[in-house]
């Protein structure tokens, strides 16, 4: 029950704030940022209170109720490590996500929280749902608040951002759509039980054709999600048009669903077809650290050039993915937090820098550091943790994933090497523009950091490097799932 | 394990100092930012000292895990410090020379507004370094590694307002990235053959894993190569350095030329039983260090900038070092490092002394005459010079650099082209070094002096000068007397060279020849700087072309620019719009213009309406004929 409270406190919560906002704005800021607190401090007890030993139980908390029967469609969630993971991560930037639209978002605040909230719980329900067919469901709760989020609150070039974010997703979506009824009729035909229950479905056998196409289908939903190159064009306007909060959600969350949607159907269902993609899959991972990193490289505006490095850092993940060893899943799982947290950060940052120059782009900044020094510091920190300085949370990601994915393609892990030397330019050209260099005239008399930014940044700043020194207590959370996922790619659909 | 126990204070209290300055440095006073700034690397050093008298009565080799980092299947790499008598040498001189340069920094920063930003990162970077000495398995060694880059790329961009700081703080970050990711694979390839990272197991497996002048042994040796030719400046990424001389003069004098561009060497020589695999790696190492000393030297002899000409020294100087780690003299690689690490550093504050005293006053023709206006900086500067240019008996660097030459010849993997290039290079050393003491202090005055240097930094210019001249005599030549402190403090962990037989003979010879090569570059530098008035301008002006090359080192910068920062930022100009996305708004576009063309069609005009039944009609008709 307990994850179901997850999703409901959120969407309550997004209802009665939407309400409240009719009187008090900021009661229903209060009451946005109440609801993702209560979440989040309760998943962080659940993870203490499991610790140090998650393997004791397959599932740290399971919940199976039939709803429909009819149609097999039964109300199935549970976490393991991994969903609890990223759910922490979900209500820890959800938190954040409020407190930087605190002072940004001005019109329509009732609706603005209803939709943060709403995607929240979208997130949260992908992350932890076992039935197909709620899966389905909350794919599209993540997407409809999200386009409203972006179409209404965004930057000048919203609606075309927002369309396009629309329907690059829902396309994609669709055919994860069409694979979902696919699968439950090629099991209900062989089985005779016809159902959407994901434990079920394991069990699920069919010839090698079938399989590869209905691996197709969840993964142009969930690659068009992480996004892999070629299908990654929506995100950079997305993030960029996006308000703040919106930008970090992108991000740090929604982003993670389309690698957390490979690691928990793609390759437990699919593992045949899944082992035969590997090949391709992986140098599309290569190709999205090279290209992404070259785009990063050449953009003036300050949002999409981070918007490009999400690009090349999720790159990292699905090389690490279908690499299918303990080390590079491990570090997948890594890189899914450390990227949330960085880019997250940065997307605040560049979030802070609009509210005071009306302005991303990179050109007309400079010199920034002598006015705020702690905004530079801080940048400083996520820049570094961006390139991947060891110490920092993204370090001990990339590393593991480079070389889990040594261990299976030389030539690809060392591609993937030099985008490291890509990523220290694209990365030093953020503090270069931004801090470094003579004073932009914009900048004279700019602000330091808000109180409201700094109780953001902060822990951001402070969970980076924890996390970079003591990674530990990632790894040991996640460890079971990680293990558990690379016994069913190694075990095969034929009947 | 006694007081070795606290070995970790040594890292972590500058660690203490750089946080507790970023965290509150802002609001102290200067005062109170220079006793925290210098006194934690004080304080590491007293450590260290009162360690290394611990590790004297009985050494041997310390492991302190002070936490697990992580674990991952077989990685299990933990923040453990591994101290033996490589790793003690190296945290003698990191503190030590450190604590000397952050007291004279209390006194050359005092007037600029970063002083805690400065400290701290200094702090932060004797931290990293101490750490990559320390560290017992090759992930914590690669943090500190990439931590000492950090603070290298933050203090060369120091001075931030400058574009042209900021762009030497890049180049070098970057520059010794390429070297560092080449290294990062070779962990890979370590980790894939050993299951492990852990160093001294590598160590000890590697002999057994793999067979004598295996390939894949040579790829891992060269792998780590790359990483150590990047942070040392060795060819071919050594251009980074020159500019690197854009930071402070205290982060030269530690960063750039006493500690951390010697990570290379210490690299090497940790690593050394995976080099001893491969033949072609230690020739490779060798080679590059022969190659880079001569390139670099001759660059030393072009340039006016002060702090360049000790820039291309410092990149000739370890030089010196891998052409010795090439031909198996692991302690006199060391040993060269010890040496250099007094005698460069020295020269460097003084030069710092030397550009503060003449505002601001870099080029070595403009000043002059400075014998007289600064005598004891000029004694101080004297002593480094002398010992870099190794004059023979009464200096440090005359030991170090005999016992390379020695060992070039007649040691087993020795080679006489190697010798050659090293000897070559003691005259060019020499010559420079001539040249450099001639220009800068002799002749007449051309820039009054404005500031005289306070006691904090004559201290360490007079701790240092006497370094430069006495720890030579820690290791004499064996035909001397018998004092080899230095490699016998090694011989636990590094092998003593094998000499081939027969050679020992001529020792007298060669060091008569090498103290010849020194006299004759002194002469030449004499001669053409300070005898015959105007020659050198004669001689520039006749080699011109050539002059301009090595003024420009050799035109790597030139090199790298065409073939890599070119293409990149031309790349990723030219596809800033994305080309993919054009994909994509291209079926947009076609969309929305075939509905723009079949909405056309829904004109209301009754005409065009039958026109196309007709149309249709005909068309079915003709088909349900022909097909």
């Amino acid at each position: 029950m307990t994850l179901i409270a997850f999703i409901g406190t959120l969407m309550a919560g997004g209802i009665v704030a939407w309400i409240t906002a009719r009187w008090s704005e900021t009661l229903s800021r209060w009451i946005a940022l109440t609801t993702v607190l209560i979440d989040l401090v309760w998943s962080v007890v659940i993870l203490i209170n499991n610790r140090p030993d998650f393997s004791a139980t397959d599932w740290l908390i399971r919940f199976d109720y039939p709803w429909i029967g009819r149609f097999g469609i039964g109300i199935s969630v549970a976490a393991d490590g991994l969903s609890l993971i990223l759910l922490i991560l979900t209500f820890f930037l959800g938190a954040a996500s409020v407190i930087v639209s605190w002072r940004e978002i001005r019109q329509r605040v009732g609706f603005f929280h209803f939709n943060l909230l709403w995607v929240l719980a979208g997130i949260a329900g992908v992350f932890v749902v076992m039935d197909l067919f709620l899966f389905y469901f909350f794919w599209e709760v993540m997407l409809i608040p999200m386009y409203f989020l972006i179409g209404i609150w965004g930057h000048e070039n919203r609606r075309y951002a927002a369309m396009k974010f629309f329907i690059f997703t829902q396309a994609s979506g669709l055919m994860m759509l069409l694979s979902i009824l696919g699968l439950y009729f090629i099991h209900g035909n062989n089985t005779g039980t016809y159902t959407f229950d994901y434990f079920e479905l394991l069990t699920a056998t069919f010839g090698d054709t079938a399989g590869r196409w209905l691996m197709l289908g969840f993964l142009a939903a969930f690659i068009v999600k992480l996004p892999v190159v070629p299908f990654h064009s929506w995100l950079p306007d997305a993030h960029s048009q996006a308000p703040t909060a919106g930008s970090v959600i992108l991000a740090g969350l929604l982003l993670k669903t389309g690698a957390y949607g490979i690691l928990r159907f793609v390759l437990p269902l699919f593992p045949d077809a899944a082992r035969e993609f590997s090949n391709v899959a992986m140098i599309l991972g290569v190709v999205g650290i090279i290209y992404g990193a070259l785009l990063a490289y050449g953009q003036t505006d300050l949002k999409r050039l981070v918007a490009y490095t999400s690009v090349s850092h999720m790159g990292f993940v699905m090389l690490g993915i279908f690499s299918f060893n303990e080390l590079a899943f491990q570090g997948v799982v890594m890189q899914l937090v450390a990227h949330g947290l960085s880019t997250g950060a940065l997307f605040v940052i560049a979030g802070a820098l609009y509210e005071r120059i009306h302005t991303r782009d990179l050109s007309l900044m400079g010199g920034f550091w002598s006015g705020t020094p702690f905004m530079g510091f801080i940048t400083l920190v996520f820049v570094m943790a961006s390139l991947g300085l060891p110490g920092l949370v993204n370090f001990v990601a990339e590393f593991l994933i480079l070389n889990g994915a040594w261990q299976t393609s030389h030539v690809l892990a060392v591609i993937g090497a030099i985008g490291l030397v890509l990523a220290m330019a694209y990365s030093l050209r953020i503090m270069r523009k931004i801090f470094f260099g003579p004073v932009a005239d914009i900048g004279v008399g700019m602000r330091d950091l808000t109180l409201c930014e700094k109780v953001v940044l902060v822990p951001m700043t402070l969970l980076v490097i924890f996390l970079g020194l003591f990674p530990q207590h990632v790894f040991n959370a996640s460890e079971k799932s990680v293990k558990d996922i690379l016994a069913m790619v190694n075990s095969n659909n034929k009947p | 394990m006694s007081t070795i126990e606290y070995l970790w204070l040594v890292p972590f209290l500058p660690l203490l100092g750089a946080l507790l300055l970023i965290v509150v440095g802002r609001s102290m006073s200067k005062a109170a930012i220079a006793w925290i700034g210098a006194g934690s690397v004080v304080l590491s050093a007293l450590v260290v000292i009162v360690i290394g008298i611990g590790f004297l009565s009985s050494p041997g080799v310390y492991e302190i895990s002070v936490w697990q980092w992580f674990v991952v299947g077989n990685l299990n790499p933990s923040i453990e410090l591994h101290l033996d008598a490589l790793s003690l040498i190296f945290i003698f001189v990191i503190t030590f020379v450190g604590f000397l340069i952050h007291v004279y920094s209390v006194e050359f920063m005092r007037e600029d507004s970063g002083y805690a930003r400065f400290f701290a990162c200094l702090n932060l970077f004797v931290c990293s370094m101490l750490l990559l000495v320390l560290a017992g398995n090759l992930v914590l060694l690669y943090l500190g590694w990439e931590g000492v880059g950090l603070c290298s790329y933050l203090l060369i961009g120091f001075w931030y307002e400058d574009p042209k700081n900021g762009y030497a703080a890049r180049k070098a970050f970057i520059i010794t990235r390429v070297g560092d990711t080449a290294m990062l694979i070779g962990l890979f390839l370590l980790f894939s053959t050993f299951s492990t990272l852990d160093i001294e197991t590598i160590l000890s497996a590697a002999p057994t894993e793999w067979e004598q002048g295996s390939s894949i042994a040579t790829l891992a040796a060269l792998l780590l190569l790359g990483g150590a030719v990047g942070k040392s400046a060795q060819l071919p990424l050594q251009n980074w350095l020159p500019d690197a001389m854009a930071g402070p003069t205290p982060v030269s004098a530690l960063i750039h030329a006493a500690t951390m561009v010697t990570a290379g060497v210490y690299l090497i020589a940790r690593m050394y039983v995976v080099f001893e695999l491969s033949p072609v790696a230690m020739t490779t190492v060798g080679v590059v260090g022969a190659v880079t000393l001569l390139i670099a030297g001759f660059s030393a002899i072009t340039q006016t900038d002060l702090k360049r000409v000790l820039a291309y020294s410092t990149i000739s100087q370890i030089g010196y070092m891998f052409l010795a780690l090439g031909v198996g003299a692991w302690s006199a690689a060391i040993f060269h490092f010890f040496t250099h690490a007094f005698f460069k550093a020295l020269l460097f504050l003084c030069a710092g002394v030397i550009i503060e005293a003449l505002h601001h006053e870099h080029d070595i023709f403009r000043m002059g005459g400075l014998r007289k206006q600064l005598p004891f900086v000029f004694v101080a500067f004297f002593a480094g010079a002398a010992s870099l240019a190794a004059l023979p008996l009464v200096t440090s660097g005359f030991y170090s650099k005999d016992m390379i030459l020695w060992y070039a010849w007649a040691g087993e993997k020795g080679n006489g082209l190697l010798y050659a290039a090293g000897l070559v290079g003691a005259l060019v050393t020499a010559l420079y070094t001539a040249r450099l003491v001639i220009v800068t202090f002799f002749g007449s005055a051309r820039t009054p002096v404005s500031k005289k240097p306070g006691w904090h930094m004559t201290l360490p210019l007079g701790v240092l000068a006497v370094l430069s001249i006495t720890t030579g005599f820690l290791e004499v030549p064996h035909n001397f007397w018998h004092g080899q402190l230095i490699s016998g403090f090694l011989s636990d962990v590094l092998p003593a060279t094998t000499i081939q037989p027969g050679s020992e003979a001529y020792e007298w010879l060669l060091q008569l020849v090498a103290v010849m090569a020194t006299l004759v570059g002194v002469f030449i530098g004499y001669y053409i700087y300070m005898a015959t008035p105007g020659l050198h301008e004669i001689v520039k002006m006749k080699m011109a072309p050539l002059h301009g090359l090595m003024q420009a080192g050799w035109g790597f910068d030139a090199l790298y620019d065409l073939l890599f920062v070119r293409p990149v930022t031309w790349m990723a100009r030219a596809n800033r719009g994305d080309i993919i996305d054009g994909i994509y708004t291209g079926i947009a576009w076609v969309t929305m213009a075939a509905n723009r063309a079949f909405a056309m069609t829904q004109n209301g005009v009754m005409r065009w309406y039958v026109l196309g039944i007709v149309v249709g009609a005909l068309l079915i008709i003709t088909l349900g004929i022909f097909v």
